[in-house]
């Protein structure tokens, strides 16, 4: 089939000739399909980045193969294997005084001559992948000057100069900002889409990866890979399981991780509307607070919005008593944190 | 190409008035006149120029530019401003070669202290010099292939280096002190007293050193990439690792012998060269830094025989009292300064 396909796989770091080899992981069998984004999921130190690494053939793997478009990735001569599987790594780039044209012109590397000189198609090649990850406003820079996001994208440039048919991308969001990171993964699956290319993505960014994501491979602290569409892996419980800490829950309906109610403190019921309810909701959870439903019996206080920004707090169930304003979410948080540790 | 023709230009009028000044000062046009092959206005002109002068000059320009393009390839190599052709051991391996045959010919008789480093003395320490550079790079080469980093494979040449200059000391320790001058006065460099079959030989290493450079140009760029990522693209980075040691014991190593070690050119001339032209691309990289490179050992060797005086300043000595401060300030002064 086209893509990468992982079978009986086991990874690790050979320690020297006599030493037997540890496994990090061991009988791994996934595929990712041409065309299609999948993104690489786990805790820290389950093996995302040794596993990575075999898949692009600069580690030997300990067992099993690693098959692009039917061709064993260990097996290739290395330049057969540059034209197929190109990488970006987390290993920093020290570009000197390369321009984003010079360096983008370095994946051309297993396509040029004995030189490294460009042909009209190596620069053709170039222009291409620049503009493909959306790197072609940063042309004529330097790639010193560039801003962490923009230096991700004139690096995966690179790697699509190479014109593979399998990308790979080790944790290619951990130094940019929220926006940038859903950019850049945006950006990975049209060049899924578009190109037919076979994309693989290890990220810690959960929520944008299973958002965005076609296919996903989770990774847990046994060393087990789980695959599948994002949201059969959520269904399943696979995420949540994985991920899931003490006060820390996954929550499968928004895609988020929520703070768990530990239900010690005083049910609080909220009337507003959204998005300040699920706001309210939220503050009150984080200060000790449970949060109860508009018409639960037994609360200890009603939140109820009366204005931009200004909030009524009743101490007693319906609403009737003594109501206490409060000019702001700044007051609301030093309520509900003296209310949420009253006993 | 604009800098390139500068820079040849300049290697040329350099090369005209290494030949031209010195403590005998010959008149440009005479220079110009020996240097084509016509009789100069004064016979004495014709020798002072083809038995001293050009033979310096002509070794000053393959200096350099060995010197140079092999710091550059260790810089590059090793990711690592401060890497110069000597961190794999070369001079001290050389170093080692020239104490060793001193403290023989001192054993085997007077004769050799008469001559010092000239004549059959000389031809002996040069011999030396490149057996014991090429044994301590070979070494490194065979530490090479067992080495998983680059960085280990720096701290092993430079170990090497430390245990092969130990062993020079404890030599000139145990042997006469003329000796120790002798390797003292060696180890300021020099570019004097080529004769004209060093020279051959030389020009011959040099060449192959320089070619096997160019064959390395294209792993080199992409190098510049890390090491992980040069072999996603397909580099042997082993295979480059050992081109480069080969490459540097036949530039360096070659140059040791014949001129002793000399400092700062292949540390320096790689930075003056890439501030020059704005680029860490080899294939443009290591042809300037090697006309650099002889352009900057020419304006050395003129200011160690400076006209009209009587003496001669030490190599060593001027590259490091004047070409140092001169390269603080260029680099104080570009704020383009980045590695590699």
């Amino acid at each position: 089939m086209n893509g990468l396909v992982l079978d009986g796989l086991a990874v690790g770091h050979r320690r020297g000739r006599r030493r037997p080899a540890a496994a990090v992981l061991a009988g791994v069998d996934a595929r990712a399909g041409a065309g299609e984004l999948t993104v690489l999921v786990g805790p820290n130190g389950t093996g995302k980045s040794t596993l990575l690494h075999t898949v692009a053939g600069l580690l030997p793997p300990l067992a099993g193969t690693v098959r692009v478009d039917g061709a064993d990735v260990a097996e290739l001569p290395p330049a057969e294997r540059a034209r197929r599987v190109a990488v970006v790594l987390t290993e920093r780039v020290e570009p000197g005084l390369l321009a984003v044209e010079e360096l983008v012109a370095l994946g051309r590397h297993p396509h040029t001559g004995p030189t490294g000189a460009l042909g009209a198609a190596d620069r053709a090649a170039v222009a291409a992948a620049i503009e493909a990850a959306g790197a072609g406003h940063l042309a004529g820079r330097r790639v010193v000057e560039l801003s962490d996001g923009e230096r991700q994208r004139v690096l995966t440039a690179r790697a699509l100069a190479q014109e593979p048919a399998v990308l790979l991308l080790d944790e290619p969001t951990a130094f940019l900002d929220v926006s940038s990171r859903v950019t850049l993964l945006d950006v990975l699956r049209g060049l899924a889409r578009e190109a037919g290319l076979c994309v693989l993505v290890s990220t810690h960014d959960l929520e944008p990866a299973l958002r965005l994501a076609d296919h996903a491979w989770l990774l847990d602290r046994t060393g087990r890979l789980r695959a599948g569409p994002p949201e059969q892996l959520v269904a399943d419980g696979a995420v949540a399981e994985v991920f899931d800490a003490p006060g820390l829950a996954f929550d499968p309906a928004a895609g988020t991780f929520v703070l768990r109610g530990d239900g010690g403190g005083p049910p609080v019921a909220v009337v507003a509307p959204e998005p300040e309810k699920a706001l309210v909701a939220r503050l009150l959870a984080r200060e000790g607070c449970a949060v109860a439903g508009e018409l639960a019996q037994d609360v200890a206080a009603t939140v109820t919005l009366t204005g931009p920004g200004r909030f009524a707090v009743s101490a007693d169930g319906g609403g009737n008593g003594r109501a206490v304003e409060l000019a702001g979410w700044s007051e609301l948080a030093a309520w509900a944190r003296r209310a949420g540790v009253a006993p | 190409m604009k800098p390139l023709a500068a820079l040849v230009a300049a290697v040329l009028v350099l090369f005209v008035a290494a030949v031209a000044l010195g403590p005998v000062g010959v008149p440009p046009l005479d220079t110009v006149r020996v240097l084509a092959g016509l009789a100069p206005s004064d016979p004495r002109w014709g020798v002072v120029i083809g038995t001293v002068r050009l033979p310096r000059a002509l070794t000053a320009v393959l200096a350099g530019a060995a010197l140079a393009v092999a710091g550059a390839l260790v810089q590059t190599l090793f990711r690592n401003p401060l890497a110069d052709p000597y961190v794999l051991g070369v001079s001290s391996g050389a170093g080692l070669g020239v104490a060793l045959s001193l403290a023989a010919g001192g054993a085997a008789g007077g004769a050799v202290f008469a001559d010092g480093l000239v004549g059959l003395g000389r031809l002996g320490a040069v011999g030396a010099a490149a057996l014991g550079a090429a044994a301590v790079l070979a070494l490194v080469l065979v530490l090479a292939r067992w080495v998983r980093s680059m960085v280990t494979l720096l701290v092993v040449g430079v170990m090497v280096g430390a245990v092969t200059t130990a062993v020079v000391s404890l030599v000139l320790v145990w042997s006469d002190p003329r000796i120790a001058q002798q390797y003292v006065v060696w180890g300021l460099g020099s570019v004097d007293g080529t004769s004209r079959g060093d020279l051959v030989v030389l020009a011959a290493v040099v060449a192959c050193g320089l070619v096997v450079s160019g064959l390395l140009v294209k792993p080199l760029n992409a190098l510049l990439l890390g090491e992980a990522h040069a072999r996603s693209v397909g580099v042997p980075v082993r295979r480059l690792r050992a081109g480069v040691v080969v490459a540097v014991a036949l530039l360096a190593g070659g140059v040791t012998a014949f001129c002793g070690p000399i400092a700062f050119v292949g540390i320096a001339v790689p930075h003056l060269a890439r501030l020059l032209v704005d680029t860490s691309d080899h294939r443009v990289l290591l042809p300037v830094t090697a006309l650099t490179g002889a352009a900057v050992v020419l304006a050395c060797a003129i200011a160690g025989h400076p006209p009209g005086a009587g003496t001669v300043v030490p190599l060593n000595v001027v590259t490091s009292l004047v070409g140092a401060p001169v390269v603080i300030a260029v680099l104080l002064r570009s704020r383009r300064f980045a590695l590699t």
